[in-house]
C-alpha cells in the first residue's frame, strides 16, 4: 500500500485544463522523482497536494484511506511538508528557533512563556538524524544556501512530515551541497521518510531517485523504476516526440581571426587568460560554475574593466573600458541573468529592441518611432517572438521569448563578435532551437560566436572547438573531434593536465 | 538576416495603432478625468470657479510647481529623488536679489546668474550621485537641501529683499492678452521636454535607467552621465520656478520655496508616474500639478481653512496612487 495515492486528478483554469488525470503513486521511504517539462502541470500538482489549490476532480489517498485537502493545514496534519526554491526561513532567528516557528512549544499550555530548552534539545536531535554538523544556535543567515535547505528539511521533520516535496531543490546549490543534500534524502530515507522530487535534470534523477513518474500536457505517462530506463525514453516522454535535430548543428569553415585576448588579468585574480576566437566556427567555453567564465565576458565587455591584458578585434587593438567602448567595437553580450541584465521589464518591446543603438533610428534630429516599430516587427517575425505585439511590455513574455527580445537588442547594434553566457537557460526546448538556429545564421554571415554553457550536451551539440576553464584559467582547447563529456569534465575538475 | 523561416501566418501588419495609444495615454487618462470631475464639482459648488479670471489664476499659481514638477519627473523617472528643488529656488533667488538688487547690475546678467546657481547646484547633486556613489539621491539631496537653504539664510542676514526691474519680474508677472506668460513658459517648457523624453535618444536612455539600470550599463549606456544631465535640468527648472516666483511677489525672500518639494513630488505622483523608475510622463504630471492646483484655488473659494485643505491633499495623494494599484492590478488579473 502507497503513501500516497492520486487518482485522475483534474484541474483547470479559466476554462483551461491544466491537469487532465494524473496518477501518482509514492511508496513510504522512497525518493520519487516528478519529470516534466515547463508547464507540464508539476506546480500545479504540488499545489492541490498542499492544499494551495482545489482539485476539479480526482481522489486522493493517504496511508490507505481517502482525504480531503481543502486547506494547506490539512495538508500538514496529514504529514506533507513542501520547500520551495525560495525558503521561507527567517534570517536574523537561530537555526532552533527556525524549527519551531508557529509551532512554539510552552511550558504550561496556554500561558506565552516558551519552553526554549526542550525546543533546543529537539532541534538537536532533528539536526543529528540529517547526519550534518549544523550549529542550532547560529542565525540561519550565517548558513549557505545548501544548509539552510537542510535547515527546511529539518523543520519538516519538527512537523512529524512523512511526506517531503522539493522544488528543483539543486538549482541554486554547488555541486557539493548537491552531494550533502542527496545523502542527508539517504539517510532520511530509511527512516521511513518519503521524498517526491521536482528537477528536469535528467542527470540527477538516477543518482537521487527510486522512481520516475513523466508528466506531460497534464497527463502521467508512466511511471518507472529509475534504474531500469534509459535517458533516452524519458526525454521522449517528457517532450512527446523524438528529438531528431536537438542540435541543428552546422558544417563551417574556418575564417580570420575575429577575436584575440592576450594575458587579460582580471582584478584580483592570479592569472591570465589567451585564447582567439575566428569567424566560421562557434567557440564554446565549458567549466564548472566558478571557473570564472562569466567572469572572463565580463571582463572582456568592459563590465569589470580587467587589470591588464589586450583585446584585438579583426587584428586591431581596442581599447576596452566600459560596455559603451565594447559595444562600439562590435561586440554583444548576452548575459546570463536576462531579468537583471538584459530586459527592461516595464518597457515595451520596441523599446527593449532599439535602445542598445537608438542613433540608428534618428529621422532628421529625433527619434523615428515608426522606424523602431518596423525594425522590431522585423525581429519579432525572424525569431518567431509571440505574442506578434511590439507595444506589449517586455514583462509580459515568457521566458523564451524574452530571450528572444534579448538577443533581437543586440542584433539591432550590428555587433560582428557576439557572447552568449548560458543563451538557453530556463527556456523551453523549442525556443532552444531557435537560439541555435540563430547561432547558426549568426556565423554563416561572419560573424564571431562565443558560447558559454553548463551544459555539456550543448557544447558538444553546438561548438566547433570548447575551451574548458578552471579556477580563473584556459585549461584545455578541444577542436570538436576530439571533445568528449569525459575529457571535459576531466579537464574541468583537474583530473587532467592539456 | 533571416535565421529561421518566415512564418506569415504569425505575422499580421502590425497591432492595431489604437491599442499603441491607448497604452501610452492610459497613466495620464485616469488623472485626466480626475482633474475634470474636480473642475466640474467646483463648477457648481462656487460661481466664481468657472470664470476666466479665476482660470488664468490658476494657471499662475500652478506655474511655480509645475516647473519644480517637470523637474521632479525626471528624477523620479530614473528612480530618483530631487528633495533640494525648493532650496535651490532659495537660493538662486537671493543670489540674483544681490546682484541685481543690492549691487545693481544688469537684469539679464542677474537672471543668468539666477539660473546659474540652480544649474551648479543640480550638477553638484548629480556629482554627488554618480561620483562620489552615495548610495540613494535622497541622501545627497536631503543634504543639499539644508546646506542651499542655510546658505540662503546667510546671503542677507535671512532679510528678503524686494524691488527688482521690470525685466526680471517680466516672465512672474506678464500677461499675453489674458493668459500670464508664466503659464505660457510652462507649456513650452513641457512640450520641449515631451520630445526630449520619447524623441531623444537621451530621453530614452532616462527611462532604460530608471526601468533596470544595470541592463541599461550593459547595453553601452553612459548611464553616469545621464544621471548628472538629469539633477542639474531638476536645478535649472528650479532656479527657473524661482524666476517666476519672484515676478509674481516682488520679492525674493530665504524662505522662499519651503516643503515645495513635496508639492512637486505629489504632482509626480499624481500624475502616474511610478516611484520606482521608468513610469511616467509630462502630460501626466503636468495634469497632477493643476489638480493640486485646482484644488488649492478650489478650497479657498470654498472657504476651507489652510490647515484642512493640506489634509485634503495628503488624502488625494493616497487616493490616486490607491486607484493606480487597482487599475494595475484589474490589469494583470486580465
Amino acid at each position: 500500500m502507497p503513501l500516497l495515492g492520486m487518482r485522475n486528478i483534474h484541474k483547470a483554469f479559466a476554462g483551461n485544463p491544466v491537469l487532465r488525470g494524473v496518477d501518482l503513486a509514492v511508496n513510504e521511504g522512497e525518493v520519487h522523482v516528478l519529470l516534466g517539462e515547463n508547464g507540464a502541470g508539476k506546480s500545479t500538482l504540488i499545489k492541490i497536494l498542499t492544499g494551495a489549490y482545489p482539485k476539479d476532480q480526482g481522489e486522493i489517498w493517504w496511508k490507505g484511506r481517502a482525504v480531503t485537502i481543502a486547506a494547506p493545514i490539512d495538508a500538514m496534519r496529514l504529514g506533507i511538508a513542501a520547500i520551495y526554491q525560495e525558503l521561507n526561513l527567517v534570517p536574523h532567528l537561530s537555526v532552533w528557533e527556525n524549527l519551531f516557528l508557529g509551532q512554539e512549544l510552552r511550558r504550561v499550555k496556554g500561558f506565552p512563556f516558551l519552553d526554549r530548552r526542550t525546543m533546543r534539545r529537539r532541534a538537536v536531535e532533528c539536526l543529528r538524524l540529517l547526519g550534518q554538523d549544523i550549529d542550532p544556535d547560529v542565525p540561519v543567515s550565517r548558513l549557505g544556501i545548501g544548509q539552510q535547505q537542510l535547515v527546511e528539511i529539518a523543520k519538516a521533520l519538527v512537523r512529524d512530515a512523512k511526506l517531503i516535496i522539493m522544488d528543483e531543490p539543486t538549482a541554486s546549490l554547488t555541486d557539493a551541497e548537491a552531494e550533502q543534500l542527496f545523502a542527508t534524502m539517504h539517510a532520511l530515507r530509511s527512516k521511513g521518510v518519503a521524498f517526491l522530487y521536482i528537477s528536469h535534470r535528467l542527470e540527477e534523477i538516477r543518482r537521487v531517485g527510486d522512481r520516475v513518474t513523466v508528466l506531460r500536457d497534464g497527463q502521467t505517462i508512466a511511471t518507472h523504476d529509475v534504474r531500469r530506463v534509459s535517458a533516452e525514453t524519458l526525454i521522449e516522454q517528457m517532450v512527446g516526440r523524438k528529438i531528431t535535430e536537438k542540435y541543428p548543428k552546422k558544417p563551417f569553415v574556418r575564417g580570420a581571426e575575429g577575436l584575440r585576448v592576450e594575458n587579460l588579468k582580471r582584478k584580483g585574480a592570479n592569472h591570465a587568460v589567451s585564447f582567439a576566437a575566428y569567424q566560421g566556427e562557434v567557440l564554446g567555453i565549458a567549466g564548472l560554475v566558478g571557473a570564472g567564465r562569466t567572469e572572463l565576458a565580463r571582463a572582456i565587455f568592459g563590465v569589470d574593466p580587467p587589470e591588464s591584458g589586450r583585446i584585438y578585434v579583426f587584428g586591431e587593438e581596442v581599447h576596452i573600458r566600459s560596455p559603451a567602448d565594447a559595444i562600439r567595437a562590435g561586440m554583444a553580450f548576452i548575459t546570463e541573468d536576462r531579468k537583471r541584465e538584459g530586459l527592461f521589464l516595464d518597457q515595451s518591446l520596441s523599446f527593449n529592441v532599439a535602445i542598445a543603438n537608438l542613433p540608428a533610428f534618428k529621422r532628421r534630429a529625433l527619434l523615428s518611432p515608426a522606424k523602431i516599430r518596423e525594425t522590431a516587427e522585423r525581429y519579432m517575425r525572424e525569431l518567431r517572438v509571440r505574442p506578434f505585439n511590439c507595444s506589449l511590455r517586455a514583462r509580459n513574455f515568457s521566458g523564451g521569448n524574452q530571450q528572444k527580445i534579448v538577443l533581437a537588442k543586440w542584433l539591432c547594434t550590428q555587433a560582428k563578435i557576439f557572447l552568449f553566457d548560458e543563451p538557453t537557460r530556463g527556456i523551453d526546448v523549442g525556443a532552444k532551437v531557435d537560439v541555435y538556429h540563430l547561432i547558426n545564421a549568426l556565423v554563416e554571415n561572419g560573424a564571431v560566436v562565443i558560447l558559454i554553457s553548463s551544459e555539456l550536451p550543448e557544447l558538444l551539440g553546438m561548438c566547433d572547438r570548447i575551451l574548458v576553464m578552471r579556477e580563473g584559467r584556459i585549461v584545455a582547447d578541444l577542436p570538436r573531434g576530439e571533445a568528449t563529456q569525459e575529457r571535459i569534465m576531466k579537464a574541468a575538475t583537474g583530473g587532467m593536465a592539456e | 538576416m533571416s535565421p529561421v523561416p518566415t512564418n506569415a501566418a504569425v505575422a499580421p501588419d502590425g497591432p492595431p495603432r489604437a491599442r499603441r495609444l491607448s497604452e501610452e495615454v492610459r497613466h495620464g487618462l485616469g488623472a485626466l478625468l480626475g482633474l475634470l470631475l474636480l473642475c466640474l464639482v467646483l463648477t457648481f459648488l462656487s460661481d466664481k470657479f468657472f470664470t476666466l479670471d479665476n482660470l488664468m489664476n490658476i494657471a499662475r499659481q500652478s506655474s511655480v510647481n509645475s516647473l519644480l514638477a517637470l523637474g521632479m519627473l525626471l528624477t523620479i523617472l530614473t528612480a530618483g529623488i530631487d528633495l533640494s528643488v525648493g532650496s535651490v529656488l532659495a537660493l538662486s533667488i537671493m543670489t540674483m536679489g544681490v546682484v541685481v538688487v543690492q549691487w545693481q547690475w544688469n537684469p539679464f546678467v542677474g537672471i543668468a546668474v539666477c539660473l546659474g546657481v540652480g544649474t551648479f547646484l543640480g550638477w553638484l547633486n548629480g556629482l554627488m550621485l554618480t561620483k562620489l556613489r552615495l548610495p540613494h539621491p535622497f541622501i545627497s539631496t536631503l543634504g543639499t537641501m539644508n546646506i542651499a537653504r542655510g546658505l540662503a539664510l546667510i546671503v542677507t542676514g535671512a532679510a528678503p529683499i524686494a524691488g527688482f526691474p521690470e525685466a526680471v519680474q517680466y516672465v512672474g508677472r506678464a500677461f499675453a492678452g489674458p493668459v500670464p506668460v508664466s503659464f505660457l513658459l510652462v507649456v513650452a517648457m513641457y512640450g520641449l521636454f515631451h520630445v526630449v523624453l520619447t524623441r531623444t535618444a537621451t530621453g530614452r536612455y532616462i527611462y532604460a535607467i530608471g526601468s533596470n539600470r544595470e541592463a541599461a550599463r550593459l547595453a553601452g549606456i553612459p548611464v553616469d552621465r545621464v544621471l548628472i544631465l538629469v539633477y542639474t535640468l531638476s536645478g535649472l527648472l528650479a532656479a527657473l520656478a524661482g524666476l517666476v516666483l519672484v515676478g509674481r511677489v516682488n520679492s525674493a525672500y530665504p524662505l522662499a520655496g519651503l516643503g515645495y518639494e513635496l508639492d512637486a513630488i505629489a504632482a509626480v505622483i499624481i500624475g502616474g508616474a511610478s516611484f520606482f523608475g521608468g513610469v511616467g510622463t509630462v502630460w501626466g504630471t503636468l495634469i497632477g500639478a493643476l489638480i493640486i492646483a485646482v484644488l488649492r484655488n478650489g478650497l479657498n473659494l470654498l472657504d476651507v481653512a489652510a490647515d484642512l485643505q493640506t489634509v485634503v491633499i495628503g488624502a488625494v495623494i493616497i487616493v490616486a496612487v490607491y486607484l493606480d494599484v487597482l487599475r494595475q492590478r484589474s490589469r494583470k488579473g486580465a
